[in-house]
Parts: structure tokens; sequence; C-alpha cells
């Protein structure tokens, strides 16, 4: 959210530092911001709906292609309630003695937020419908880990339980005030908090789960990727409000985020369309979306605080590292990631978190950094890398296991075979004469 | 009566048609169908996962002939759907046994 620069700092100090939730008598409303974030927000709801939910849906065999889409939409619906009961203010309230970790339960309903309330120069109902469109969007992403064979009753309390106990508390940490903040660590739209998060859990799930049944033998080809290629699209494109409106304020920041994500995503689109072409033979459809979308997710942490010629090296790294993690990690580690949440989040996140630590500087053409060398901000980078992987993996896992105990993870064997779409939902996706 | 059906190649069902109609066959009835012979399939590689594809799309063609007929109707279907390279296809006749039209009740020859 912040990048905390030394810029920034200065304001701040008169500004009464980071808790952004509650109404200063200094905030003044500001239309111009306001009517970027109100702009902003829908964009970012536009990526989960249908953005993702087409990106991911091309790529599963037709039988599952409503299961994807279902899924996508009910987390929508579930987040959005449930970041309204408690998720906001979990995420960014204030947790008394405990505002280190998370920001509590004491403030639910949204109660007292109104439509006068203020945070910063937004209304504080737009910065808490912004934030809910990144609750929403995190837990949508990890059900490409997992496509094709969870139950859909599994899925909901998973993703419910998981928003609770593992997003809002990490943001909390980053943005809300929390302990990872105050080690100087640089997330500006959240590479950990959204990319390494769901990254992480996602591979967790993939390996609780267990692969797919015929995984390496029987063909999974993409059944569509006319839909993949729709829905990376408006990814792209749904990604300056996730990036830009990080910003929370139509300023010169906002503008530097726009145009970072523009040229990280197309460098990194291009890089992994080279690598494959040099490596396969032929550059494929699905592998420069894949490549597009690996940059968006590096240029996530770094859209804050570094320049063009730092968006190009990072689109450039991102781009050929997701391609080997994809394709050639998969492989030789043999998991089954479905759609590669964890190729392109979780190592896309951690290659864009880590080299933003490096790119923010001045000398390499960016805003600043917020500690005194490269060498100590990519320390602090790795803190907060390193947090966030190891929180999301333990308590996803055990959000899994307890599930697993209590309802089962996993559809049966027959019900997979024949589909998700029929076997959890009795509907088809394509009913063509 | 006999039934010609012939496997050919997709794109060279507008030459065959072509050239069934000029010989006067009346109707024919296609169908999408996939298979292979001697021609190879190919590999199709999504993000470091490769699929074998050994089923190649072809279109089945049937015309319900008089007999002293199939063998101008093999020889302009032959000519037609012919690139002299792997994979052109097959034409197979059988014996048909009985044609009914279902409009007016007619059957035999006349039915066809």
């Amino acid at each position: 959210m912040f990048t905390y620069t030394k810029g920034h700092a200065a304001l701040m100090a008169g500004l009464l530092g980071l808790l952004p939730s509650l109404a200063f008598a200094e905030d003044v409303l500001s239309a111009g911001d306001t009517a970027w974030m109100l702009t902003a927000t829908a964009l970012v709801l536009f990526m989960t709906i249908p953005g993702l939910s087409l990106f991911y849906a091309g790529m599963v065999r037709s039988k599952n292609v409503l299961s994807v889409m279902m899924q996508c939409f009910a987390i929508t619906a579930l987040m959005t309630i449930l970041w309204t009961i408690y998720g906001y203010n979990v995420a960014f309230g204030d947790g008394g003695s405990m505002n280190a970790f998370w920001g509590g339960f004491g403030n639910l309903f949204l109660s007292g937020m109104g439509v006068d309330s203020l945070s910063g120069t937004i209304p504080e109902t737009v910065f808490m419908t912004f934030q809910m469109t990144f609750a929403i969007i995190t837990p949508a992403l990890i059900v490409g880990a997992f496509a094709e064979r969870m139950k859909f009753s599994a899925m909901l309390l998973f993703m419910g339980i998981w928003l609770t106990i593992v997003y809002a508390p990490i943001c909390h940490w980053v943005w809300g005030g929390g302990w990872v903040s105050d080690y100087g660590v640089l997330d500006f739209a959240g590479g950990t908090v959204v990319h390494i998060n769901a990254g992480i859990a996602g591979l967790v799930a993939a390996l609780v789960l267990g692969k797919r049944k015929g995984f390496g033998s029987t063909p999974m080809a993409p059944h569509n990727l006319t839909l993949s290629v729709v829905g990376a699209s408006m990814l792209w494109v749904g990604w300056f409000g996730f990036n830009a409106g990080s910003e929370l304020a139509a300023d010169g920041t906002a503008g530097m985020a726009m145009a970072v994500t523009q040229i990280a995503t197309a460098a990194a689109a291009l890089s992994w369309m080279f690598a494959e072409w040099i490596v396969h033979g032929k550059p494929s459809v699905l592998g420069i979306i894949s490549g597009a979308v690996a940059g968006l997710v590096a240029i996530t942490p770094a859209s804050g605080s570094v320049g063009p010629m730092g968006a190009i090296a990072i689109g450039l790294a991102a781009g050929v590292v997701c391609y080997w993690a994809a394709t050639s990690l998969k492989r030789a580690m043999g998991y089954d990631d479905s759609l590669d949440v964890f190729g392109v989040h979780a190592v896309g996140g951690i290659v864009g978190a880590m080299l933003t630590g490096v790119f923010s500087a001045t000398s390499l053409g960016g805003s600043g950094l917020s500690h005194d060398t490269i060498s100590e901000q990519v320390m602090a980078q790795g803190i907060g890398v390193g947090a966030t992987i190891v929180y999301t993996a333990v308590v996803s896992f055990i959000i899994l296991k307890v599930i697993d105990a209590v309802v089962g993870l996993r559809v049966d064997e027959d019900s997979e075979t024949e589909g998700l779409d029929v076997s959890q939902h009795d509907e088809r996706g394509y009913i063509l004469n | 009566m006999k039934l010609v059906t012939a496997i050919i190649k997709p794109f060279k069902l507008d030459d065959v048609r072509e050239a069934l109609s000029e010989i006067g066959v009346q109707g024919i009835t296609v169908t999408e169908v996939k298979g292979f012979g001697r021609q190879k399939g190919h590999t199709e590689l999504y993000r470091g996962a490769e699929y074998v594809v050994d089923f190649l799309p072809k279109v089945k063609i049937e015309a319900a002939v008089a007999a002293d007929m199939a063998d101008t109707v093999i020889e302009a279907i032959s000519k037609a759907a012919n690139t002299g390279k792997i994979g052109d296809g097959k034409i197979f006749v059988s014996s048909l046994e009985q044609t009914i039209r279902i409009r007016t009740g007619e059957t035999g020859p006349e039915a066809l």
C-alpha cells in the first residue's frame, strides 16, 4: 500500500502514522482520488469475475469448465460477506495489544462506517471495498492449484477459514500496521499478501489433495485456450486497478505504477515466449499469456517504487524464471499444481518481491528504498517473503487437514472421472446440439 | 444398391461434393470423424506437458447409389480427394439391402 520512502515518512510524521482506518480531522475528501479509487475497485473485481475465471476455465478440461467458474464466483460472494462482517477489521482494525499480528474482532459489521467516514482522501467505504476485491482475488487464485478434484463444500469451508486466519492477518502484518511493515518491507500492491500467499497455499493444497486421477498418462490439455486469452487480457487491463489503485490516490506514483505494470508485463510475456521458442522450438499462446501474468505478479510489489528500467528487468526475470518453474521444476518435482498457481504466483511473487529491494533504489531508477542500502532492503524483503511463506504454508496445511477429517477434501473417483460440472453441480458447460 | 463410404481429408470435402454432383449423385451424408491409418499424429505442448495426438480429423461421406453407378462414384471420389500424400483416406463399398424414402414411402432404387 504505502511505499515507505523518506518522502512519505515526512508526510506520515505529520499525519499520525500508518493506520488508515480511522477518520482524522485533517483528512479532506479528494474528488479526483475518490473517482479513481471507485474505478480501480471495479477494475480489480473485474480481474476475478470474469478475468481469472475465464483464464482458469479455458485451461481445464471441458467437463470441469463450470466448476472453476462456480468456485471463483462463489468465492467472490462469500469473501464479500465475510470481509464485511469481520474480515476488514481483522486486516485493518486496531488490534490493541495484538496489533502487531492482527486487527481483532473489535469492530464488526463495519459499524461506524458511514457516508462521511474517510480513509485518507477517499471515503472509507471505498478503501474497504477496494481492499475487499483483494480479499476476493487472493483465495480465488488458489482455485487453480486444486482444480478438477476438490469438493465444492470443502472448498467453501477452506476459503472462509483461510480468509479469516491467513489472508486477513498477513494483510494486517504488511498493510494494516502490523509487524512486517515495521521492518520497512516494500510491498506496494501485494506481492506477499496476495501472490506468494496464494501461491504457497496452492502448492500445499496441491500436495495435500494429491494428483488428479490419470495425471501423467491421461491427456489433460486445456479445452479452450481462447477463453484463457480473453481472461489473461482482462487480468492485464484490470491490474492497472490493482497496482495503480494501491496508491489510493490519483497522482504521479499511481501514474508510474501504471507505466511499470505495463512495461514489466510486456517484458515478461516476451521473455517467456522467447524462452519457450528457444527451448521447445515454437512460441505458444499459453506461454505468452502465462508470461504476461508472471510479469503482472512480479511487478505487483514493485509497482510503487521502481522505474521503467527496473520494470523491464523484473519482467524479463519473471518470464524466464516462471517458465522454468511451471515446466521443468514442476516436472522434476512431480506435483500436480493444475494451473501453475505456485509456478506463476509464488515464484513470480518471490522474484518480484526480492527484486523490489534492488530496483527501488534511486540509483536504479526507483523512487527510493526504506533502508539505507540495497542489501539491507533485500534482507528486509526476505523477511517479509519468508514470514509469508512459513505462515501460509503451515496454517493452510492445518486448515486443509482439519477439513479433510470433517468433510473430505476430494471428490470420489467416479465423480472426478465424470467431471465436477455434472457431479458437483448437475450442470454441463456446453450443450452443443 | 450399394453404400459407398469414403473417409477423406476435410479440406477435400468441397471438391468431392462437386465431383459427385457432376456425375448425378443426388444426396450424401457427411460426418466429422477422427482416425488414423499410416499418417502419424503430432505432439502438442502445454506448459511443459506434452500430449501425443494420434487421431487426425477426417470427413466421412456416405452415398447410397445404384449398383451400376458404384464404379463411377469410386472413380469420382478417388480423383477429387487425391493429394498424393499419406492420409488421403479410403473408400469402402458395401451392399445396401433396402432404401426407403420417408416422405413418399418409395422403396428400392427409386428411393435413391
